[in-house]
This record gives C-alpha cells, structure tokens and sequence, in this order.
C-alpha cells in the first residue's frame, strides 16, 4: 500500500468522522501488517490452509462435533495454570492433529478473570496458554505449529461481574 | 513492518480534543471538622467585558472536591471586596468565617493578564499569603489551580496536587467491537484530551517524572507492545516488541530508563530497557511470574509481584545488586505495588479471600492498612503530593475512578457519563 492511499484512507476517517467507520477501516491495515511479521496467521486464513492443503476428511474431522477436536476452550481454576484431567483427550486428539498437519499453525489464547491487577492476569494468561503448549508438545505438535498470546482480562467471554461469568474467562482458546 | 509505521500515522489523525468536563469528581467523604473558608468573587479590570474565566468558582471547587474544607457558598457571601482594606472584618466574623480569599484578575496592555490574590485570616486581621502572577490566557485555568495548591498548602501543611493531571483509559462497547481510548485530563476532570483510540486493549499507562511522556501496553498489532508517546506532540515510538508479553511499564526517576515485563525468555520476568542506547537488563529470574515493576523514587529499588512463594506477593530488588526480598506478608493476594512519593510505604491490590480491596503497606513496620471496600478495587497509584491515592473500582455501572484520602478520611468519585473507565495514572506536579 502507497503512502498516498493510506493518507486518502485517513483523510476519509477525518471526513466521517464516524468511529464505526474508522474502526472498520482500520483492521485491514493490521492484518496486512500481522500477515507481514508473524508466522500465525488468524483464524480465518488458517482455515483455509486446511481445506486447500488436504483431502477434505481434515476439514470435516476438525468440524465434527463428536471429535474431541471440537473442544477449543480449556477452563481453569483460579490463579492456576493447572489443567484438568478432563481435557486429556482433547489436547491429546489437537496435538495428533498437529502432529498429522505439519503445515497447520494454532493461536492458543490465554485469558484470566477480572479479579486482581490486570498485569498480573496477563501474566497469568500467558501461563495457562504456556501449560496447553507444554502438553501439546509432549503429545506430537511441534513448537513452531503453536503461538501464544495472553489478553489477560482484557477480552472476557462474558462481560459479568460474578462466579459464573469468572469461570467462563479463566480459559485457554485454541484457534485454527 | 513499513506498512506499520504508516498504521501509526493513521492512528494520530484520529487525536482530538475536548473542552469540557469529562470526568464528573464528585466527594463521597470529607473530614470531619474541615477548614471554613470563602473564595470571593474576583475583581475584573474590563468591566464592559465578560470575564475569560471565573477564577473563583475554579478554586471554590478545589478546595471543597479535596474533602479538606467547608467553602461558603457564592450566594452566602455578605460582601465580594478586591482590596485589603475594603475586608468588612466583623460581617465575616459574625457569621464565624476564619479564612477568605479576595483577588483581581486585569487584562495587560500586552494582551496577557495578571491574577493576583490574597488570603486573608478573619480572626487576625493579616494576609497569610499574597501572590500576583502574569499569564498568557491559555493557562488562566491552571493558574487558578495553583491559587488553590497555595491556599492548600499554607492552611493543612500539605503541597496542594490540583495542578496536576490523570491519565486513564476509557471502553466504549458497540455492536461487535471495544473502543478502548487512553485519555489524560486536569486532576479537576477538565481539558481532557485523547492521546490514543484503538479497538484492541490498552493499558498500564505510566507517566515520565517530567509529566512530558506516558508509557502504556498496546495489543493494536494483536500482541502486547510497549510505546513511550510524547503528550505535547502525539509522536510515540515501541520500545519493546518481543515475542510474548510486553507489558508494566514504569520510568525510571531520572527518565533515561523503563522498566518492563517481557516473556521472551520463557515466562515473564523483569528486565530494564536503556531509553538512551537502547540496552537490555534482566533483574529477575525466576520460574513463577514476575511483572509490575515499579521504581522506588531514589532509582535504586524495584518493587514488583511474584507468585513464587505459591500466590501473588510484593518483592523489592535493588536494581545492581541483590537477590529479591519478600515486602508482603498478610493477606493470600498483594500485587501492582506502587511507591508513596517519599518511598515510605506502597499502595497495593490486596486480598484476604474474595473481596479485592486498596492497601497501604508501610515499609517501616511491614503493615498493611486496608482503605477501600471493594469487591473489585484495582490499579492504586498516589497522588504526587502522597496524600490520595486514585484507583479503579467496579460498580453496578462498569468501571469507575475513585479517590481516598490515604488516612481514609476522604473519599471521591470520579465517574463518566458512559462506558466504562479504569487504569487511573496520577501524574507528576507540573511545572
């Protein structure tokens, strides 16, 4: 992108003068910029690495709720990075996955609950998506398949200020 | 990383500003005998003209948001004399006044002005302090301000902070998207200004000493960064974009370093960036997390929190030397410390169970003193005179700003008309 048309970009912004509008045009210059400097890619282009690389049985078994691949969020407790028992089969059934699909690369997203400095559960955030990663690797993925990033309490899943809402934030996502 | 850069341009046409009062400061709390005193009307040397600003009813609210006074209303007051001599002391007197402030605001033949003011002790008869200041007109509001820092400081024996200013983050919710906004504003919640909007989380803005630069975290390339924006300019470089965490900024005293978290080398540690050559420093090293680094105000000393005794406590390390030493000790959580001014003591978010409350732990006696209710209090960080401190709190409508007195005796609410508001960032006397 020339200088001159990120420039009539942002005159038009001034122009609007609408947030909507200036929100909406401003994430295509991020991506372009995230495409450039990271391996990852978003959700949406990794997608379709999937359907093009493969036979469409990769594309389904990923989609298939049944498949322990269709559990994508892990819930912790509070102030821990300890994963339940319970999500043994689904981070087993992802690092196969990984493991089968060297060209496949995931986001694993760490996030905390409200409760406490947000530094900390920043921190905290990023030991969750870091124990997941831990795991994966021992079960097959390799380490350049998986990228962390921790939002700490900035992106809950549910804006509530109460134990339900708490327990739906304190979670791991795994995104293809 | 060029189509980044120019990301960045597209960002600071969006920095506007604003003139009204953004954040409504409102006292819940005041002490119990406060100080009686009357602020009256000044004297105007044009009088075909509308005054440019009513530098009265500036300090009247003041000095009554500070919880410390009892400030006569304007209607109340018998008289409004410019002069000394023109006190009617035994009218005062009878209605049991002690202090007033008369004063005259004159436009100069060179187009500024000159505010000059007096404050008069009723009982004694005599001038406690008397100030005339020249002023360009940009900077009558301010001026006014440090009327009241004068007129604080020789009544409570405490400096005056009202000619300082707040940084603090704003999240507007539309139908898909968070508009978050970094935002500084006079302490009075006047002459806001956007230093940044963004739709992906800002935090942890901290000012330089020199109240010149804030550093702040960023997630607008969809991971954390650290920027150092100058506020005069809007111009703003990243200091720190590794892999993983970058996040907690906190200026050294002397402004030529910045502390961090980064997690570059496996978890989150604490190292220092030289702002001058750009060199990196790790002070800790640690499996357990370490982050909200915070600088002593003699530069020698970091404060910061750590899990590794199993939950999260405060750890002071001298920054050349030294192993981490434990500073918390009661309570099962005590994060994001930040230094009183005079290095005396620190505020922090502390826990005992469920319930998250502001604390001041006194680094003589390592005791804690609890300040606020909670159940969500977060973010605390002094005012520069160390006489408040400012914090976030969570209430039935989202975030809010609040203020307490660090005896508890005051307490204010600074609220918006919408969204939510945190990350509150006291910033340094100004010059």
């Amino acid at each position: 992108m020339s200088i001159r048309i990120l420039f009539v970009i942002g005159l038009a912004f001034l122009l609007l003068g609408c947030s909507k509008d200036q929100i909406k045009e401003e994430e295509p210059v991020e991506v372009t910029d995230l495409n450039a400097n990271s391996t990852a890619s978003d959700e949406d282009s990794a997608q379709t690495y999937g359907a093009e690389d493969d036979s469409g049985s990769t594309f389904s078994q990923l989609d298939d709720p049944q498949s322990p691949l269709s559990v994508r969020i892990i819930y912790f407790e509070y102030d821990s990075t300890q994963i339940s028992s319970d999500y043994r089969s689904a981070i087993e059934a992802h690092s196969l996955y990984l493991q089968q699909n060297p060209n496949t690369y995931i986001t694993l997203e760490g996030h905390a609950d409200e409760r406490g400095s947000r530094e900390y559960n920043l921190a905290l955030g990023e030991g969750r998506a870091k124990a997941v990663k831990q795991q994966m690797l021992l079960l097959g993925a390799t380490s350049n398949q998986i990228r962390l990033v921790s939002y700490g309490e900035e992106r809950p899943a549910n804006d509530g200020h109460d134990d339900m809402s708490w327990q739906q934030n304190r979670r791991v996502e795994i995104l293809y | 990383m060029r189509i980044f850069i120019k990301s960045f341009l597209i960002y600071f046409l969006f920095v506007s500003f604003q003139a009204h009062a953004v954040l409504d400061i409102k006292i819940t709390q005041g002490i119990e005998e406060p100080i009686p005193i009357a602020i009256t009307m000044f004297g105007w040397s044009q009088p075909s003209k509308v005054a440019p600003i009513d530098i009265a009813e500036i300090i009247t609210n003041d000095l009554a948001r500070s919880g410390r006074f009892n400030v006569m209303d304007a209607e109340d007051l018998p008289q409004n004399p410019t002069q000394f001599d023109a006190i009617s002391f035994n009218d005062w007197r009878k209605l049991g006044m002690e202090n007033i402030v008369i004063g005259n605001l004159v436009l100069t033949d060179s187009g500024n002005y000159d505010v000059s003011f007096r404050l008069v002790d009723i009982y004694r008869k005599k001038q406690i302090a008397g100030f005339r200041i020249p002023v360009k007109t940009g900077l009558l509001r301010r001026v006014a301000h440090q009327v009241s820092d004068i007129i604080f400081e020789k009544l409570t024996g405490i400096e005056g902070a009202f000619n300082t200013r707040v940084a603090y983050i704003t999240v507007k919710k539309n139908k898909t998207k968070k508009i978050h906004t970094l935002h500084i504003a006079d302490a009075d919640g006047y002459n806001a200004k956007i230093l940044l909007k963004s739709p992906e989380p800002l935090l942890s803005p901290s000012w330089s000493y020199d109240g010149k630069k804030i550093a702040y975290v960023s997630f607008e390339g969809k991971n954390s960064s650290v920027f150092i924006q100058d506020i005069s300019t809007g111009a703003r470089v990243r200091v720190s974009e590794f892999e993983g965490i970058n996040s907690s900024p906190s200026w050294s005293p002397d402004g030529s370093h910045l502390a961090v978290t980064l997690s570059k080398d496996g978890n989150t540690e604490i190292y220092v960036i030289n702002l001058i050559t750009k060199s990196l420093k790790r002070i800790t090293n640690h499996d357990g997390i370490d982050t909200e680094p915070t600088w002593s105000p003699d530069g020698q000393k970091l404060a910061f929190t750590s899990n590794r005794s199993g939950s999260p406590q405060i750890y002071e390390i001298t920054i050349n030397k030294g192993k981490p030493k434990r500073l918390s000790f009661e309570g099962t959580y005590n994060a994001r410390a930040r230094y009183s001014p005079s290095g005396n003591s620190i505020t922090l978010v502390h826990s005992s169970g469920n319930s998250y409350h502001i604390a001041i732990l006194d680094l003589n006696n390592g005791y804690i003193n609890i300040l606020t209710d909670g159940p969500l209090d977060e973010s605390p960080s002094f005012a520069p005179n160390g006489s408040m401190v400012i914090y976030a709190t969570t209430g039935r409508r989202g975030g809010q700003l609040a203020a307490i007195s660090v005896d508890g005796r005051i307490k204010q609410r600074l609220g918006l008309h919408q969204g939510d508001v945190r990350e509150p960032a006291w910033g340094p006397f100004l010059k």
